[in-house]
């Protein structure tokens, strides 16, 4: 112990054990995430007479992407060998008119029932919080009868649909949890203004929804293109999206398994929410901060 | 901008009643409002006075009555069609919009020329003083400049009728005092009829034609400020307006050979029957109200009240000293420079024109 100081300025900081063991804990909790991922990532780079060494942790000794470019173009689904790039293309289909049209329709549910008030606005409130947490298995064989009765069945219209219905009571508790945030004065002072239901939507409170729009893209974009189930189910033979035919992939193969081209295709898969979480993080975070600060 | 004088903006409101559900918020108000008149709305949070503003301006559907402005019965007009313009507590700017663009975003909507919206803000950003600011954005902008911003939004829209909504109770106190005389000297300026709804007594009293004093549902007194202040209709509306507020001593009434006298324990007050608008009868418990500057020191004189300081508070311009009288606190207002000390005796003297009464059972001016 040197000279004991009578306290004065900033107040020395001590490394205590808890700090120690939060460190160590994270970085357990980082290397559990990660590890998967490093295992894929150098697995895709190997040959299959590497892998059979049987060292899966090693770094490859001769770099190729030679696993790449056959899950991308030339990997068998069954019958054809197209790799995995039909399936992106459909995914790419899929997602781009999905997230818009459920985004737009949930921002205006949630900005109607913000500030419209419509007759009955917290029953069907209190009906779509319900609706959001009924399994949506439960909704498939239903919604495939009515589906083939109107003709929407196996088509790509059909599945957007699809994902807008299922995204639409995310969406709407998003965005009127959003506007009922901002002072229902705004909303007055705009319709002293003059403006009407559309002006006031696009004009002032989209405007004012971009770090919350941010936050519905992500959830859309991950939720739809990591969706399996109801493409499967509703998006017919021609549109199957890209993690059916990901599965097609790795559960088809005959003969031997070709774990490079499983893991390349997976990594291609599993590319787009990646991209989408690394570009948007810092929107991502603001988006949720947002909601806490007063503007 | 040109004077509204020659605008039909008078405000006629007939037998408003609005309710939430089950709980009534306004009950059969009737308010006339003269052109170019400055009504002020004052009363405690809850008693439904921006409602009736909002009920104005068309914010909020009324179950019955009919509002009619200029003479047109707008009952059930859009807001933008009633000729009205309005300012917000929260000034309600867009934040993504310029000044520039909130301030014409109104005229944009209803298809004015470019010019003559530019024209038109920049002439109110000249009355407001805020033409330097007319590129910057609202969260740029400080709470006073805000609320000159959502004046000035307001006045580009060039209506007869100015609703305001607690504007000023979101800005600090020197800014408020700023503020209010900037929109008194706008009224002057423009003539146009405004309505204003404050719960702050000295905001309604400097500013205001006519007073609406507001509680439960229903207007309790209107009238000029001077009459609210000096002849209170009933004791709400006596110990709302004022600060500090009116003193009461709870007593009652008698009548003997000498006439009519208020009675509080050992103290007695001599009436004249004339300040009452009907003799009160023998033995009425009621409450005498006096404020605090209409309490004369009066040493020497006949009727004094010998009263004891209890607590001085120096206010810089004048002195509040805590009395007691009549077995009730009563507080004065003294000039700064009297010589007063805790436990002294004061002779009080209570001038008979000063007085209010009011009946404790119904709490109604006598």
């Amino acid at each position: 112990m040197t000279a004991i100081s009578t306290p004065s300025g900033r107040k020395p900081k001590h490394t205590s054990t808890g700090r120690i063991g939060l460190y160590a804990l994270l970085l357990i909790s980082a290397l559990f995430f990660l590890t998967p991922l490093y295992v894929m990532l150098v697995t895709s780079l190997k040959s299959m007479p590497e892998i059979r060494l049987g060292n899966i942790l090693s770094l490859p000794q001769h770099v190729t992407l030679d696993a790449w470019f056959t899950a991308w173009s030339s990997a068998c689904t069954g019958l054809t060998c197209n790799g995995i790039s039909v399936g992106f293309w459909n995914s790419i289909r899929i997602l781009v008119p999905s997230v818009i049209v459920s985004i737009s329709v949930g921002a205006l549910t949630g900005y109607t029932l913000s500030f419209w008030r419509p007759r009955g606005a917290k029953l069907l409130f209190g009906m779509l919080l319900i609706a959001a947490f009924i399994p949506y298995q439960v909704f498939i064989y239903p919604l495939v009868r009515v589906f083939s009765q109107v003709g929407l069945n196996n088509s790509l219209p059909g599945i957007v649909i699809v994902h807008t219905i299922f995204g639409l009571p995310t969406m709407t508790l998003l965005f009127r949890n959003h506007f009922a945030a901002l002072p229902m004065e705004l909303f007055r002072a705009a319709r002293v203004d003059g403006a009407g239901f559309w002006r006031i939507f696009g004009q002032i409170m989209m405007p004012m929804a971009v770090p919350i729009l941010v936050v519905a893209v992500i959830l859309q974009v991950t939720g739809i293109w990591n969706d399996f189930i109801l493409g499967l189910v509703f998006a017919g033979r021609e549109n199957l999206p890209m993690t059916v035919q990901l599965n097609n992939i790795v559960n088809s193969t005959q003969g031997e398994r070709t774990y490079n081209v499983d893991m390349a295709a997976t990594l291609l898969t599993a590319i787009v929410p990646l991209v989408v979480y690394f570009g948007s993080g810092r929107w991502f975070v603001r988006g949720i901060a947002a909601g806490a600060v007063k503007g | 901008m040109t004077p509204h004088s020659q605008v039909a903006s008078q405000i006629s409101l007939r037998g408003i009643e609005i309710s939430y559900g089950s709980f009534q918020v306004l009950e059969r108000l009737d308010l006339e409002v003269a052109q170019s008149e400055f009504l002020v709305l004052l009363g405690p949070s809850g008693c439904g006075k921006s409602t009736l503003l909002n009920a104005i301006a068309g914010l909020t559907e009324v179950d019955d009555g009919q509002i009619w402005i200029g003479g047109r019965n707008v009952t059930w007009e859009e807001p933008k069609d009633r000729g009205i313009a309005m300012v917000f507590q929260s000034y309600a700017l867009y934040p993504r919009m310029s000044v520039l663009g909130n301030m014409s975003f109104g005229l944009q909507v209803a298809g004015m020329k470019r010019a003559e919206i530019d024209q038109r803000v920049r002439d109110a950003a000249e009355i407001l003083r805020i033409t330097e600011l007319l590129d910057r954005k609202p969260s740029e902008l400080s709470g006073g400049q805000r609320q000159r911003v959502a004046i000035g939004r307001a006045l580009v829209r060039d209506a007869g009728v100015f609703l305001f909504d607690e504007p000023l109770s979101n800005l600090d106190a020197q800014l408020r005092a700023e503020l209010r005389t900037e929109i008194k000297r706008l009224h002057q300026r423009l003539g146009a009829t405004m309505i204003f709804v404050t719960h702050d007594q000295i905001e309604a009293l400097t500013l205001a034609d006519r007073i609406a004093v507001m509680r439960d549902r229903r207007i309790q007194q209107l009238g000029p400020p001077q009459e609210i202040y000096n002849r209170p209709a009933n004791r709400f509306v006596a110990s709302f307006v004022g600060s500090p507020g009116m003193s009461f001593l709870p007593g009652h009434i008698t009548h003997d050979a000498n006439g009519i006298a208020f009675r509080a324990a050992d103290l007695v007050v001599r009436l004249e029957p004339g300040i009452f608008t009907e003799p009160p009868q023998d033995g009425l418990p009621v409450e005498l109200g006096i404020r605090p500057e209409h309490v004369v020191l009066a040493p020497g004189a006949a009727d004094t009240h010998a009263a004891p300081v209890e607590l001085v508070e120096p206010m810089g311009s004048d002195l509040l000293v805590w009395t007691r009288l009549g077995g009730s606190p009563l507080t004065i207002r003294l000039p700064a420079e009297t010589a007063v000390a805790v436990g002294d005796h004061l002779p009080l003297a209570l001038p008979a024109h000063r007085l209010n009464f009011f009946d404790i059972a119904t709490g109604q001016r006598l």
